[in-house]
């Protein structure tokens, strides 16, 4: 466990060296801050206190941000050879995995968290549905596990960072909106199956107020699907340099 | 701890990189590992190491296989990898901490560890840059300190020199000298001298197998073969010399070397000396000798017998 934790730790800094996570941090909350509070179907126009318009931004946001976190996370490491740096101290394939999770997760976490600010500020000038809120901020953190496992697995497929990073883009469309449109064009059993996959139907239960164990089960399952596979791929050190 | 290498076998597509190797390195031992480029000696320390799973065979360090608790080997090996990878956006203190704490060095002792490895390995001038302004030497040097760190008992250095300029040859070599009286140590390199200035043994491969392995005295004394002198003999005739050489029952073959300061190279037949007959020859003649030198082959010379077919 402490492995795993020194590994994420290392990472996240390096997040904070490159600068990547400021930059990611302030157009996050450029983007979001926008079209909550000034632009478009914000606050003041909705006339509610809800947080729906930050949520819809922020899901679409981090979908695009995580495939650019990712990309270098394993693929970076085997170019640079530190992999083998890393793979040779004691630390397990399973181990250095979950490391590079964490660290994206952590920073998301951390992005996500001044926008908490979003909703004092809600809490104060009107009437908050505080459970949507939280489950609102649960979907979030939901689903860009599922993309950061996605992100994972594609950056240990590829060496080369923008396939592993376009890769894991063109997978998330098909979670994101593909599946939702396919299961509008079908009926009965195929389109219930599309609805299931679609990580969109998962995202608005849950941030309609309602945590099924179904929806938790399609989070989880995914990411250690992606985990897993990522894993494997790291042990058998199928990776090309 | 030993480390037993049995049988290791390991193929990139169709082509074996180590073919069915097998040797044995003793605790305290400083092993040498020579080979041309491509001859498989990153891939046998990289499945040491746990890096690589090899195809066939196993590899034992102090009695664990490296597929059933590479986890316990890994704690007790320290390896610098080939090219020296390091993370290049970390500055040295904040690096070397960061293996300390993958290492499991607890807390209290990880500032003691770092500021030893920094004066051993002489990093004082350079501990708070980032590893990417560094020269390529004083990276070596971190490469080394991170894979001492954590006090291993056995050390896997992959071509610990190269790119390094003859000053920092000479210190990093002091400095593996000193390290392996205590420890064990797999050195690979392309350079003889080299192992021959470390190592206890030395273990030759090419082409994935063992070719020899042996000491580097062990070596010479195999390839030796014939006597061959270097001969200065003065007081007569070239000529006449030469030809009273040749007439000799133990000389072989007589060549020139230099005709003015009539120097030859004398070879002697298989298993026979010819100093006596030579030192007879001249007291008939009443030649003196000016220069009379054993030649050893050099190991450069071995090496190349070995390696190239």
């Amino acid at each position: 466990m402490k492995q795993i934790l020194h590994i994420a730790y290392r990472e996240l800094n390096s997040f904070f060296d490159s600068l990547t996570a400021y930059v990611l941090i302030i157009i996050f909350l450029g983007f979001s801050g926008f079209f909550t509070w000034i632009y478009g179907a914000d606050v003041f126009f909705l006339g509610q206190a809800s947080l729906d318009t930050f949520f819809t931004v922020a899901y679409w946001s981090l979908f695009i941000f995580i495939p650019a976190l990712t990309m270098r996370s394993i693929a970076g490491e085997l170019k640079a050879g530190t992999l083998e740096l890393l793979l040779t101290k004691p630390v397990s394939d399973w181990q250095l995995i979950l490391g590079k999770f964490l660290s994206t997760f952590f920073l998301i976490g951390i992005a996500l968290t001044p926008t908490l600010f979003y909703y004092f500020t809600l809490w104060a000038i009107g009437p908050v549905d505080h459970s949507a809120i939280v489950l609102g901020y649960l979907g979030l953190l939901l689903m860009s596990m599922v993309y950061i496992s996605i992100g994972l697995l594609t950056s240990c497929l590829f060496s080369n960072p923008i396939v592993a990073s376009l890769t894991a883009l063109s997978i998330g469309i098909f979670f994101h909106i593909i599946f939702d449109v396919l299961a509008a064009n079908f009926v009965g059993f195929t389109g219930s199956v599309f609805s299931f996959l679609s990580l969109s139907t998962h995202f608005e239960s849950i941030t309609r107020g309602v945590v099924d164990t179904k929806d938790l089960i399609y989070f989880f399952s995914i990411s250690f699907f992606c985990l897993y596979s990522s894993k494997m791929i790291l042990s058998n050190r199928n990776l090309q340099v | 701890m030993d480390i037993v290498v049995e049988h290791l076998t390991k193929r990139y597509g169709p082509q074996k990189a180590v073919d069915n190797v097998s040797f044995r390195v003793k605790a305290g031992e400083v092993l040498g590992f020579l080979g041309p480029n491509g001859a498989g000696k990153t891939t046998t320390m990289k499945a040491i190491s746990c890096y690589i799973n090899p195809d066939e065979g196993d590899v034992k360090v102090g009695g664990y296989s490296i597929k059933e608790h590479p986890e316990i080997i890994k704690k007790n090996i320290g390896y610098l990898p080939e090219n020296n990878p390091l993370y290049q956006d970390m500055n040295i203190i904040d690096f070397l901490e960061f293996i300390a704490k993958i290492h499991g060095i607890p807390k209290y002792l990880i500032a003691e560890r770092i500021l030893d490895m920094v004066r051993i390995c002489g990093l004082e001038g350079e501990k708070h840059k980032l590893i990417s302004e560094l020269s390529k030497g004083y990276q070596q040097r971190v490469g080394l300190a991170q894979a001492l760190i954590h006090d291993p008992e056995i050390l896997i250095l992959d071509e610990p020199t190269t790119g390094l300029d003859p000053n920092q040859i000479v210190e990093i070599r002091e400095l593996i000298k000193r390290i392996g009286k205590e420890k064990t140590v797999i050195l690979s390199s392309h350079i003889l001298a080299e192992v021959e200035a470390t190592c206890d043994r030395i273990l030759i491969i090419n082409n994935g197998r063992i070719v020899v392995d042996g000491t580097a005295e062990e070596l010479r004394k195999q390839a030796a073969g014939n006597e061959i002198l270097k001969l200065g003999i003065q007081g007569g005739d070239v000529n006449d010399i030469f030809e009273n050489l040749l007439n000799l029952e133990t000389i072989d073959s007589v060549d020139f070397i230099d005709i003015d300061k009539q120097l030859f190279e004398v070879q002697s037949l298989k298993e026979e000396t010819s100093v006596k007959a030579i030192f007879d020859l001249c007291v008939q003649n009443n030649y003196y000798i000016s220069e009379l030198t054993p030649t050893e082959k050099k190991l450069e010379d071995i090496f190349r017998q070995l390696t190239l077919h």
